[in-house]
């Protein structure tokens, strides 16, 4: 790889920099920087944790520190078009929350972590989703998807096959 | 159906539900910046912090201190800045009313922000949201926006001399992170590991400046007072101990949270001090199914657990506890009904805290995971009865009240155990006994519920 190339765009780092007034130290901007190149490029590579240290003056091992901390950034691939969590705490799980689990990931044939092949879905469970009024919940996307049932998973992955849209689009 | 708390008129949820209610023209029509107004023409930081102080406002985000003595701690006259957090990142099992309050009325949370701002004179406010609350984030985004454009947010707010700016800060989805210092470590851009208290936020907080980390329906409670003063805030609640010199007593509304077994789970708002059976069968419906509960979390999960038997206990910040309960909490209520097995909700409350455990503290990061596997054991039908000794004894040894933890996440791992076993042993030893018919009598240690011999010789 020549070594002018690089995982972060310009409009990538803009927006990184953007943050800066916001905060008195850079580091400050570890997390915020995670989630844009997360929300951009689908997951945040080593060689894109590299890129982040130096925009914000830090050491690539600090930033890798914070990113490690939460289970929240993927390293290896991509994930999905939409990244689903399924909430397996006590409110939802006793209204039948950790068996729509299971049925997702039948559905969808991945296990909780995986991405489906066709790179649509990525499945995770989640601790409590705040929703616990709502329960079973589970959020896709920006979307809270409430009292949970197997035809509404059903729609759920049937809206994901009718086209490239996410399942907001059916909102 | 009896109406519960007839003489009582919401003001926290007063304008959820209706239409457009996170708008800033929707929240001006119900009177919404008047008290803000009001104050920076007429009141000075200090009159608001003596205040708050005045009305006893008590931390609604699980800890219960009181939020004018909280403020006092910060240092005089110091040349700034000083940093405000508002703590968003609800994430304790059974608690979703700041979620209402950011999605519906978002308004009302900035205008507590900016009135705490004031007082403690900080010129920066961080929000720190959860990242899973989007919706929250976007009603947030507008009401922020809408606020600097009417002059509520910026540089000399409404013509005074104070400014105060309002960042969002999202989460990536710890739990730790609701802890005040751990929720500090996050926004500095470091693993979110609590700090070592004291120097207690307001002397060395954000950025090593004085701090101030309140929750947001502590902070949408100070706008409220604020605009009807400490007296109509006392006026209901559980009033303090007179015995007691230092019982700040259980003051102002709530919001309580109903989820589990239930017929109508949502958030209901009443004078602190609520039975909790008056929450169950008068705001939300009923145990569902016609059936009766058999365990009551009183206020998210790290609370423990109430029996069927002592749902008269008061919800106010000392209920539960004579309960045998951690505390008040969130008073997020989650409803058990008699068909739920306890080793479920142990299995479950076990599995939370060993994933949430940020492992700072290895009474905490082994200790939770111990438990989860113990649990795991006799739900795998190997438990024996000498393992609930051994739940109990990891109970009874994490956490701050033993000392052994720099946070009270382990004190909270602790509690569903400790008052599940203390509660429910005989449905617990039932279980075990009838999972494990031939072995629940060993004492000796049982082989690891993994077969090692077979792993040894799989790595090979």
């Amino acid at each position: 790889m020549p070594a002018t190339q690089t995982i972060l765009t310009d409009d990538l780092r803009e927006a990184i920099r953007a943050h800066f007034p916001k905060y008195p130290t850079r580091r400050a901007v570890v997390l915020p920087a995670l989630h844009l190149v997360e929300e951009r490029l689908g997951c945040v590579p080593p060689p894109a944790v590299v890129e982040i240290a130096g925009l914000l003056d830090l050491h690539p091992a600090e930033v890798q520190d914070v990113l490690s901390f939460y289970g929240f950034f993927k390293q290896d691939k991509p994930r999905g078009r939409v990244r689903v969590w399924v909430c397996r705490s006590l409110s939802c799980a006793c209204r039948g929350g950790e068996d729509l689990l299971e049925y997702l990931c039948e559905r969808l044939a991945v296990r909780p972590g995986e991405t489906t092949e066709d790179g649509a879905v990525s499945l995770e469970f989640a601790e409590c989703l705040g929703a616990c009024d709502l329960a079973p919940a589970m959020l896709a996307g920006d979307e809270l998807i409430g009292n949970l049932t197997r035809e509404k998973i059903d729609a759920f992955v049937a809206g994901l096959r009718r086209g490239p849209g996410s399942p907001e689009s059916a909102e | 159906m009896r109406e519960p708390v007839a003489e009582f008129e919401p003001v926290l949820l007063a304008n959820v539900g209706k239409e457009n209610s996170h708008t800033l023209a929707a929240y001006e029509a119900a009177g919404g910046y008047r008290a803000l107004k009001q104050a920076l023409r007429e009141k000075t930081p200090g009159d608001i912090l003596n205040l708050v102080r005045a009305s006893n406002l008590r931390g609604r985000g699980g800890a219960g201190f009181p939020t004018g003595l909280k403020w006092s701690f910060l240092p005089e006259g110091h040349p700034g800045p000083i940093y405000l957090c508002v703590n968003a990142d609800e994430s304790e099992p059974g608690t979703f009313c700041n979620r209402v309050l950011m999605e519906d009325d978002p308004h009302q949370v900035l205008e507590g922000t900016i009135l705490s701002s004031y007082a403690t004179r900080a010129s920066v406010a961080y929000i720190y949201l959860r990242y899973e609350y989007t919706k929250s984030l976007r009603r947030l985004e507008r009401a922020i926006a809408e606020c600097r454009a009417a002059g509520y947010l910026g540089r000399n707010i409404l013509g005074s001399a104070f400014s105060l700016e309002i960042t969002i800060h999202r989460g990536a989805g710890a739990y730790i992170c609701g802890e005040e210092t751990g929720l500090i470590e996050s926004l500095e851009g470091r693993r979110a590991w609590p700090r070592i208290k004291p120097p207690f936020p307001a002397v060395e907080g954000l950025f090593r400046k004085p701090t101030v980390v309140n929750n947001v329906e502590t902070l949408a409670c100070v706008a409220h007072i604020v605009a009807r003063g400490a007296d109509w805030f006392k006026s209901m609640g559980t009033p303090a101990d007179p015995h007691n010199p230092r019982d700040p007593g259980s003051y102002g509304p709530k919001l309580y949270e109903v989820s589990g077994h239930v017929n109508r789970p949502g958030v209901y708002e009443a004078p602190l001090g609520l039975p909790c059976r008056e929450l169950i069968d008068g705001f939300a419906g009923g145990v569902w199914k016609g059936r009766k509960a058999k365990a009551v979390v009183p206020g998210g999960l790290s609370t423990g657990l109430l029996r069927g038997d002592e749902l008269d206990t008061k919800l106010d910040f000392d209920g539960p506890i004579c309960a045998g309960c951690l505390g008040l909490g969130t008073a997020g209520t989650i409803v058990l009904d008699e068909s739920y097995p306890i080793i479920d909700f142990l299995y479950n409350s076990c599995r939370f805290f060993a994933h949430e455990s940020c492992g700072q503290c290895t009474p905490c990061r082994e200790g939770t995971q111990w438990a989860l596997e113990l649990v795991s054991r006799i739900k795998a039908g190997r438990g024996r009865l000498r393992d609930l000794d051994l739940l109990a004894e990891i109970g009874a040894t994490i956490g701050i009240i033993p000392g052994t933890t720099i946070c009270g996440l382990a004190d909270g791992a602790a509690w569903p155990i400790k008052t599940a076993i203390n509660k429910f042993r005989d449905e617990l030893e039932e279980t075990i006994k009838r999972t494990n018919p031939t072995g629940y009598g060993q004492v000796e240690p049982p082989p690891a519920l993994t077969d090692r011999p077979a792993c040894i010789a799989a790595n090979r």
